[in-house]
């Protein structure tokens, strides 16, 4: 048995069901990985070791009793069954943390379990702790936790990307196979293609938000991060569907083919063949790293080889989405992060009056980026410029969702993008400049916008660092796009990139090495 | 478009309850009048005939029979309260007098 760290989900499920594998080992095996590449990374933010190793002898005594039963028992056993996941620092479980990265929820206790918890305990899933992120999920680069940043297993001086750049280094790092996001602008997607993982935002309303800490709602989504397509699929197909206590969470049926995604790559491959995909050429934006760039049009390349047909499209107002998307997202969180008043839980600063307990509570919990935004969407609400911020970017996003229609009525299957302009930046590189980082989100957040699915998967290294693909498809169409992503693994599975492992990952493990605490506040980066 | 003044920028932050120091204040001063600069550029289209997107998804209103279930018990609901007094909240007088 090799180190069960290094094996995705289907291959740890796999390993279950021949015998010579047990939860409680992998589980041992990911907690050890976690601890271990913690100092380094700060990835996470809480693990709960007893309660994952509980999990995984329940797992185990389900896939015993199953083994007793016979093969047609072992069969139906779900594949996250006793598999080790993260949820980032935002999902609900009774009784745990729940920071939201933030100081003002901490020592808060959640009262109950997310509905994305629910469905892991559910399936059997074993959750080993809860990671790192932006504060309230607002930030690309996971520096504005108020735990400290977390580094990239690719380079321990470079961001892993944001805001669930906690979840995308845990993963990445080869600590859990499995992780949850969330994913407002490219939370999910931008940090996935910054640390060479496969990461999906699903469609609005796939996935019920019950339980989750609220940012943008007309934005925010859950989904996976996984190391390979299929691990992706399981991991939605798992938390998706209706749940009446998110009426925003849609009756549509998920597929059950995300449980089957092919394993045979010849098979994979196939299918890319006749598939129609757009390729918009506003998303090959201005600034983009050329390597980026390179990487991209070589794996679209790949695929036109494969028999993909790739035609150039146009989506003519994504220019206009970041700054449509920064009305939209902070308008929206000033209204849920009004919750925040130290009265009903969370640290409570007081002052005098309850105008000053306000002020002092709120002034003191919240870090500079949630401020930031607060502000912003609190004058976009306010008298006299609700019209010409919140509404005309309510306007601009229709003419943004009419652009990703017409492609879908034009018969496309999908389209084909980079994920994010650039590779993983330094510590600090954006930090001091909010329009700089806001850029990060240009090629994720015109999905958000139009509520459409969309994954990012690794496509190879530019200076030797991860370059994300990216594909959007029409709402509900999550099976076709990780079909696509299989694909092209399919396509790569011999490509030398595809051997190499996180440079920095040996580096990660040496207690000797700085945090990224200690080495941003060498870099003088922290306000 | 509109520019922010310092004395702007302390209203808004009082509007969203937020204590900002002296610093905080003039920092976002500068930070938020150079994003307001980004968001003029949604001045170029002409939007007059378009219906704004307030959600995507296009879900009819989302009915439930009106039953009551079981919610979060009192001892539950309160237990993160940084000050209670029986079953309630305690919270400084927002009211003069007796």
């Amino acid at each position: 048995m090799t180190d069960s760290t290094r094996l995705s989900a289907h291959e740890v499920a796999a390993h279950f069901r021949t015998g010579d594998l047990s939860s409680r080992d992998a589980t041992t095996a990911a907690i050890e990985a976690a601890e271990r590449g913690n100092r380094a990374l700060n990835a996470w933010l809480s693990i709960d070791r007893e309660r994952a190793l509980a999990e995984a002898d329940a797992a185990d005594a389900r896939l015993r009793a199953a083994h007793a039963s016979g093969a047609a028992a072992v069969g139906a056993l779900h594949p996250l069954l006793g598999v080790p996941v993260a949820l980032k620092d935002l999902v609900s479980i009774k009784g745990g943390q729940c920071t939201a990265g933030s100081r003002i929820l901490e020592g808060y206790r959640a009262p109950y379990d997310a509905h994305v918890t629910e469905r892991l305990r559910a399936v059997g899933a074993v959750i080993v702790g809860k990671t790192n992120m932006d504060e309230f999920a607002m930030g690309s680069s996971t520096e504005h936790s108020a735990f400290g940043p977390t580094a990239n297993p690719w380079d321990l001086e470079r961001v892993p990307g944001g805001s669930s750049g906690g979840s995308a280094a845990a993963v990445a790092a080869y600590h859990v196979p499995l992780a949850i996001g969330t994913d407002t602008g490219g939370s999910i997607r931008q940090p996935a293609a910054l640390t060479g993982i496969v990461g999906m935002k699903p469609t609005y309303g796939r996935v019920s938000r019950y339980g989750i800490v609220a940012f943008a709602s007309s934005l925010d989504q859950i989904g996976p991060f996984a190391r390979d397509a299929q691990d992706a699929a399981a991991l939605l197909h798992a938390v998706a569907g209706r749940d009446e206590r998110d009426s925003t969470s849609a009756p549509v049926p998920v597929p059950d083919g995300l449980l089957h995604l092919t394993a045979s790559d010849d098979e994979a491959a196939a299918g890319l063949r006749g598939k129609r995909l757009g390729l918009p050429k506003e998303y090959f934006v201005a600034g983009m790293e050329p390597g980026t760039e390179a990487r991209v049009r070589a794996a679209v390349g790949a695929l036109e080889a494969a028999g993909a047909i790739v035609e150039e499209v146009s989506l003519p107002h994504t220019d206009y989405g970041l700054a449509a998307y920064y009305i939209v997202a902070p308008a929206e969180a000033s209204a849920n992060l009004a919750r925040y008043d130290g009265i009903r839980y969370g640290p409570a600063a007081r002052d005098g009056d309850i105008l000053a307990n306000y002020l002092a509570t709120r002034g003191a919990g919240f870090g500079d980026e949630v401020k930031r935004r607060i502000m912003l969407g609190t004058y976009a609400l306010s008298a006299g410029y609700y019209d010409a911020f919140y509404v005309k970017a309510q306007k601009v996003r229709t003419l943004i969702k009419g652009d990703f229609d017409a492609v879908w009525a034009a018969g496309f299957d999908a389209i084909v993008a980079p994920t994010s302009p650039g590779v993983a930046f330094r510590f600090g590189a954006k930090m001091d400049d909010p329009v700089a980082m806001y850029l990060n989100d240009a090629c994720t957040l015109p999905v958000n916008m139009a509520g459409l699915p969309g994954v990012s998967i690794p496509c190879g290294l530019a200076d030797g660092l991860p370059v994300g693909l990216q594909f959007i498809g029409a709402p509900w169409t999550e099976l076709g796009l990780l079909e696509l992503a299989r694909g092209y693994e399919a396509l790569t599975e011999d490509a030398e990139w595809r051997a190499l492992e996180p440079t920095d990952l040996a580096l990660s493990l040496d207690p000797a090495v700085p945090t990224p605490v200690e080495r941003t506040a060498v870099a003088g980066t922290r306000a | 478009m509109a520019t922010l003044s310092r004395d702007e920028v302390a209203h808004v932050a009082h509007l969203a309850r937020l204590g900002l120091s002296e610093a905080e204040l003039s920092r976002l001063e500068g930070q938020l009048n150079h994003i307001l600069e980004q968001y003029a550029k949604l001045a170029e289209l002409d939007t007059e005939a378009i219906a704004p997107t307030a959600q995507t998804i296009e879900l009819e209103n989302i009915l439930r029979d009106d039953v009551a279930t079981p919610s979060l018990p009192v001892e539950e609901a309160l237990a993160n309260a940084p000050e209670r007094r029986g079953d309630f909240i305690v919270v400084p007088a927002i009211m003069s007098g007796e």
